[in-house]
């Protein structure tokens, strides 16, 4: 009996290695949802997105922390002077994760497949331009070099390719050979996704050992932010991306080496009116929301200090406009801050009329200012903002109905019936580039949201953004650029179409076994340098 | 003993609330920003809230508007119930079979998500008092189905019945035999499905709360203020769980009083 005790044990230890994993080997985190794709052509959701950022190659990648583009797959890049074609140059003798080799012909059916109208890629979408009908044209000049011309000048075109993970034209294992530091090795549908290193990833640490030090990651997919909290606080996850203000304060009281505020992030929150001509709402109310005066005053009556002490807890920032101070680059700081003066919000109403009666604002036709702002249900610091905002306004005499609606039934009003008054949203924004909003600032884009797909522009300063905005998108000189956008921020600063409230700070959680994780305000905060993070003792370990 | 004690627990929320006007130290939406989540004080006997507002001021008067409300609800399912199970009951027939398949339907209905759709189409401007108002009514209309089956077989077991028999013998019938003989017959059963539907209904409003569904601010209900409890400053002080504690106590008051009722009826 003796005897078998040693093997029982061994037997009960093995059993033990293999249900759960080993410290120090695999890292754990948790994903919201089942990512809907791994074709990292295809990623339009955010545990997509996470699988593509771990697993997928890209020629040049941005760094998180310095917001500048380092080589990856290509060692070197250049763009052509009218802003059409890249030229790369790729890093010799690197295979995907199947062992298939890589070379611009890889490249060259990446991008052809990327482009194709009728492969419907989101990622192509940031490609393209109105110069629809002209083809994107490759031109392998080498093994190891390839130039690719879109039709039209494309602005910041060397970093949109930090979201084209590369696929293989031959590999058998498709969009699953991959040239990231991990591949997806198993799936469990709903339940978690598994990824190993990649044998054959390119990068290398100083002393040359291969990259990265992990050797694998366990997604777990929950939904219950909260549990995904206590799960961080038993040691099951190492990593919680985005933390709402009330965890990462409760985090910080219990653990304060878990916690960490990356600073202000890029994520606004605004509130707007509805200036859609052919919305369904009183002739008088469409007259306040087109005033600048009235947007104005709205905007200075409401105290955003407040809201970010008391609603974000500190972990929010008054905003500016739609270009976050932490886009260094592009952020016009000439900008002043919102100010917060109620008595300044009077006189600039009076200018349009108004006056207040007793506790009641009235316009000049004697109508009650009063008016609904919607947001979506469930949303804690939304709803808990347009309480605040509530009470800000009754100080003035205007009486603010919040409304809060299920997600769909929101979107259906704003983006089709237009049948609201007042909107409370927040925008995520993942990019730095600002390029990517013309969707946002064109009159005619679908996006425009307080008076979207204006066949011309229905007042003179948007036809002015109109301008600027195409402006800055058809050169690549950084200086006009930076003074076309600087001239639009002021503009919008002035106008006021969405009243900016507060820029969320970037918090989130990482357990101190997890060495080298440096969490920055861009997406993904904490696992961005993925390939060169480790945990626990392995990081003196020898590999 | 019991129901006596319930009565007293009841009677004193409902006056508390009733008197809120007078018990609490300040208005329900004055929100005192330098004191947010608020431990007890002299000013704010329970407390503050997230946004600095008087924790008292809201219960008595989130208390007043699920107690009023409420019951209100339950009086219109009820009153739903005994015209459709009644009428359905009484006269048979095509009448009946035409209730008990509207009777299926409502209650097959996923009501939760029936009553977030017709919320969404409500009028943008309603005031938060109107806007709880429409909730408390919306939760009545799509009430009655449960309590209409029990008043519909009762109905029917009393159209075959000595009293309906001899009231027919005495040329009593219609909708007179209806109102006199039969509604007052049924009076027990209904007024059992009124006492189960008061809690009901002041869950199903708290369920809405939670969703961010419910009463809109600045109006506080049991249910918006359930949503404190989301937050995990919830676990640092006991003064979170007050709504929660007298939900619990108020719905458990009314299903003791109505198991007397049952007993009665």
């Amino acid at each position: 009996m003796k005897r078998c005790l040693p093997w029982l044990a061994a037997l009960f230890s093995l059993i033990g290695l293999a249900a759960y994993p080993q410290p120090g080997t695999q890292l754990r985190f948790c994903i919201t949802s089942q990512p809907k794709t791994f074709d990292p052509l295809m990623v339009m959701d955010e545990s997509s997105e996470t699988v593509r950022y771990l697993t997928a190659g890209v020629l040049v990648r941005l760094n998180r922390k310095t917001q500048q583009l380092e080589p990856a797959l290509a060692s070197s890049w250049t763009v052509s002077p009218d802003g059409r074609t890249i030229t790369f140059t790729l890093r010799n003798a690197l295979r995907f994760s199947d062992g298939t080799p890589f070379s611009a012909s890889d490249v060259d059916f990446t991008v052809r497949r990327m482009m194709d109208p009728a492969a419907h890629s989101p990622v192509g979408d940031a490609f393209r331009s109105s110069n629809a009908a002209s083809q994107v044209i490759t031109h392998i000049l080498a093994p190891n070099r390839i130039a690719v011309t879109f039709p039209a000048l494309i602005v910041g075109i060397d970093r949109l390719f930090d979201q084209v993970g590369i696929l293989s034209a031959t590999s058998a294992q498709k969009e699953m050979a991959v040239l990231g530091p991990y591949y997806v090795a198993e799936s469990k549908p709903g339940s978690y996704l598994l990824l190993r290193r990649n044998p054959n990833y390119w990068r290398h640490d100083s002393a040359g050992r291969t990259l990265p030090y992990i050797e694998s990651i366990r997604l777990d997919i929950h939904q219950n932010r909260d549990a995904e909290m206590l799960r961080l606080m038993r040691g099951e996850v190492h990593l919680i991306n985005a933390l709402d203000p009330d965890n990462f304060d409760r985090l910080r009281a219990q653990s304060p080496q878990f916690a960490i505020d990356a600073g202000v992030g890029l994520d606004s929150e605004q509130l707007w009116f509805n200036q859609v001509a052919a919305a369904s709402i009183p002739a008088y109310k469409k007259a306040w929301f087109a005033s600048m005066h009235f947007r104005n005053a709205i905007s200075a009556a409401i105290n955003r200090d407040d809201l970010a002490r008391i609603v974000y807890r500190g972990h929010a920032r008054p905003a500016f406009g739609f270009i976050s101070p932490a886009n260094t680059v592009w952020f016009n700081d000439r900008l002043p801050p919102h100010r917060f003066d109620p008595q300044a919000t009077l006189a600039l109403l009076r200018q349009d009329g108004f006056q207040l009666q007793g506790s009641t604002l009235r316009d000049r036709a004697g109508n009650a200012v009063e008016f609904s702002v919607i947001t979506n249900a469930g949303n804690k610091n939304r709803e808990r903002m347009a309480a605040m905002i509530q009470q800000d306004l009754a100080r003035i005499g205007i009486r603010l109905n919040v409304v809060t609606l299920d997600f769909p039934s929101l979107i259906e009003r704003i983006t089709r019936s237009f049948n609201y008054e007042a909107c409370l949203l927040g925008f995520v924004n993942d990019e730095l580039e600002p390029n990517v909003q013309m969707n946002v600032w064109l009159s005619s884009a679908n996006n425009h949201q307080w008076n979207p797909n204006q066949k011309t522009p229905a007042t003179a300063w948007e036809a002015e953004i109109d301008r600027l905005m195409r402006a800055q998108a058809a050169t690549l000189d950084f200086r006009k650029r930076k003074q076309a956008l600087d001239r639009v921020q002021q503009i919008v600063r002035e106008q006021e179409p969405f009243i900016y409230l507060v820029n969320k700070e970037a918090l989130s959680a990482v357990d101190p076994v997890v060495h080298n994780a440096s969490p920055v305000a861009l997406r993904p905060q904490t696992f961005w340098n993925i390939d060169q993070m480790s945990l626990g003792a392995q990081v003196a370990g020898k590999r | 003993m019991l129901r006596i004690a319930c009565l007293t627990f009841l009677l004193a929320v409902a006056i508390a609330s009733a008197l809120a006007g007078f018990v609490a130290p300040s208005g329900y939406a004055q929100q005192f920003r330098d004191v947010p989540g608020a431990s007890c004080s002299r000013q704010h006997p329970l407390g503050t809230d997230d946004l600095g507002r008087d924790r008292l001021a809201r219960v008595l008067y989130g208390t007043r508007v699920s107690l009023l409300l409420a019951p209100a609800a339950a009086l219109l399912a009820t009153v739903l119930a005994a015209v459709a199970g009644g009428i359905a009951g009484f006269y048979g027939g095509w009448l009946l079979s035409a209730a008990k398949a509207l009777i299926d339907l409502v209650l097959s209905m996923p009501w939760l998500f029936l009553l977030i759709t017709v919320r969404a189409l409500l009028p943008l401007n309603a005031s938060p008092l109107l806007s709880v108002c429409i909730t408390f009514a919306l939760l009545g209309c799509l009430g009655w189905a449960g309590a209409a089956r029990i008043v519909c077989a009762g109905a029917r077991d009393l159209r075959r019945s000595d009293i309906v028999l001899l009231a027919r013998a005495s040329g009593s019938g219609g909708l007179r035999l209806f109102v006199r003989h039969i509604l007052p017959n049924l009076a027990p059963a209904l007024r059992a499905q009124f006492w189960i539907s008061v809690p009901v209904f002041i869950l199903a409003e708290a369920n809405l709360g939670v969703l961010g569904l419910g009463v809109s601010e600045p109006l506080p209900s049991w249910g918006s203020l359930l949503r404190e409890l989301e937050s995990y400053s919830a676990l640092s002080s006991p003064l979170y769980w007050i709504p929660l504690a007298l939900l619990v106590l108020t719905v458990s008051a009314f299903q003791l009083l109505l198991h007397r009722e049952e007993v009665f009826a």
